[in-house]
């Protein structure tokens, strides 16, 4: 677990030695700034747009820092060829795994933390309320979010030839699953036998990533998510987590590394 | 003999005097269009329709805090805009129509399996409406921006001048946008009604929510009558506008003369007939006395 956690530290320590987490988070700001400062009908108090807007270019920030953070650190270290004297210290292949997952989790969750601190200033100062529970509620459910990307991203790291067309694989597959997962089962009902069993499996099987997304929850201030069902959502992701991190860590087992 | 920055200066000047003669004979060969356009129109040529239309209906998501068909439920069952149709309240039975509505979106039924039961309290997933005092200025930078988008589409500035002048009580916000409306959309009896509505209910000046109501029915007159699906809920408003507010002014005859319009297109006939019969009454006591 040391070594692990070392490995972590030292994936932390990349993410702030980067531009990729500054660059977005003042493309974020500035966009929402400016956003915010849009006349609308000679009303200063609309703020569900706002809201809207700084939520979803939160989304795409956090998206893009997790996938290129964790899609590139086997296979840089691959590259580079310090998986060698990495691997020939007493660090197994699940130590690497274990310590990239750990290392690009809290590094995101850093920059998450930044990110919903800057989205609460913004809609507090406008909206005069503070409901911090559900902003709490709201941004460890896209941590949790993360922790599967990331571990998707870990996986496709081993699997796929490049860091780029892992990207672009995991970007495809994360934005098709929160978009389409929670209606597959209306598809699958309209279809005739095996294409409806085939689609059923899949809506079995793909992890709902949906359950994560609580932004319009927030937009619209609706009450608080249920503690029972936010704790159940939180070990549905971390499970899901957790398998692909095992998939990645066989895979990585059987990988040659020359 | 020849230096890069030489031949460098050379080729920009060449390319500018090229330019320059191109310039003066591009009118002719390219006749430059009677409506030039806005950056919008530019950017995205006619898909700015699809796009305002998009954007009319996240205004009705608004309006409905996020509870909202999405396009697989739509593929089901048509989503129906209720923000537009608060800006027919009191045109029929609202006690019925809120019933309808309250059918129409229960899109998600009961739930189909346990992930969609877990699923659903992460969204959205019970109807309501926007509640507070106000909160319909939520609505407000999607209807501006549908507007911007395709500023031929009428019913934007229609709904926009409701919910500005009824529930903000923006009167000088509404009526500056259903000008605007008015401007690109000169034909549009929608829109003169709106801003008759509002210079009659709103800044009380009857004079001019005439002028507005009469150019309102002759431009129904002329795009409407004689048409098999002629927009006959229109020009029951304007007819029932110009009626009770000629009434109020004390032209009686003119008010049945509106009146009289009114009754074969009524929802509501036995009430206007009675109405009618009574003003005729009136009419004919005042001429008595």
């Amino acid at each position: 677990m040391n070594s692990s956690l070392a490995i972590a530290s030292i994936v932390i320590k990349e993410l702030y030695r980067r531009k990729d987490f500054y660059v977005l988070f003042i493309l974020t700001a500035v966009l929402t700034i400016s956003l915010g400062s849009i006349n609308f009908f000679n009303d200063d108090r609309i703020v569900r747009f706002v809201k809207e807007a700084c939520l979803l270019l939160i989304w795409i920030a956090l998206l893009t820092i997790a996938l290129t953070t964790s899609a590139r650190q086997i296979p840089m270290e691959c590259e580079s060829r310090t998986i060698f004297p990495l691997l020939a210290k007493p660090v197994s292949r699940w130590d690497v795994v274990l310590g990239k997952f750990i290392g690009c989790w809290a590094a995101c969750g850093i920059a998450l933390l930044v990110f919903y601190l800057f989205f609460a200033v913004i809609s507090g100062g406008k909206e005069h309320t503070w409901p911090l529970l559900n902003y709490f509620q709201a941004a460890w459910l896209h941590w949790v979010f993360l922790a599967v990307v990331i571990a998707m991203a870990l996986l496709g790291s081993v699997v796929f030839a490049a860091p780029s067309s892992n990207s672009t694989i995991c970007f495809v597959v994360v934005i098709g699953i929160l978009f389409v997962a929670r209606h597959l089962n209306q598809v699958a009902m309209q279809e005739p036998e095996p294409l409806s069993s085939v689609i059923y499996t899949f809506y079995y099987l793909l992890p709902h990533l949906e359950f994560f997304d609580v932004r319009d929850l927030i937009i619209h201030g609706a009450a608080l998510i249920p503690w029972g069902p936010w704790a159940l959502a939180s070990l549905y992701g971390m499970a899901y987590a957790l398998l692909f991190l095992m998939v990645g860590w066989v895979a990585f087992r059987r990988k040659a590394l020359n | 003999m020849s230096s890069p920055p030489l031949i460098l200066a050379f080729l920009i000047s060449t390319c500018f005097s090229l330019a320059c003669l191109l310039q003066a004979h591009s009118d002719k060969w390219f006749p430059p269009k009677t409506h030039s356009g806005s950056m919008v129109q530019i950017l995205f040529g006619d898909a700015r329709r699809m796009f305002a239309n998009q954007l009319f209906v996240k205004a009705d998501i608004y309006y409905h805090n996020g509870y909202y068909p999405s396009l697989f439920d739509q593929a089901r069952k048509p989503a129906h805009q209720e923000v537009a149709d608060a800006t027919h309240a009191g045109g029929g039975n609202e006690e019925e129509h809120a019933h309808e509505h309250e059918k129409e979106m229960d899109f998600l039924g009961g739930p189909k399996n346990w992930i969609d039961r877990f699923g659903r309290n992460f969204f959205a997933s019970e109807h309501s409406h926007l509640e507070k005092p106000g909160a319909e200025r939520e609505l407000l930078p999607w209807l501006r921006l549908s507007a911007e988008m395709d500023p031929h589409r009428i019913e934007t500035y229609t709904v926009t001048g409701f919910w500005l002048r009824t529930r903000l009580k923006k009167i000088k916000e509404a009526e500056e946008f259903l000008r605007e409306g008015w401007r690109a959309n000169p034909d549009s009896y929608a829109i003169l009604i709106e801003l008759g509505r509002l210079y009659y209910q709103d800044l009380r000046d009857p004079e001019r929510a005439r002028n507005l109501w009469e150019l309102a029915l002759k431009k129904w007159v002329q795009q409407e009558e004689g048409k098999q699906n002629a927009d006959i809920f229109s020009y029951e408003q304007i007819v029932a506008h110009l009626a009770d507010l000629e009434e109020r002014e004390g032209n009686l005859e003119k008010a049945i003369g509106y009146l009289e319009k009114l009754v074969p297109i009524s929802p509501d006939r036995p009430t206007v007939e009675k109405h009618l019969l009574e003003r005729k009454e009136q009419l004919r006591q005042r001429v008595r006395q």
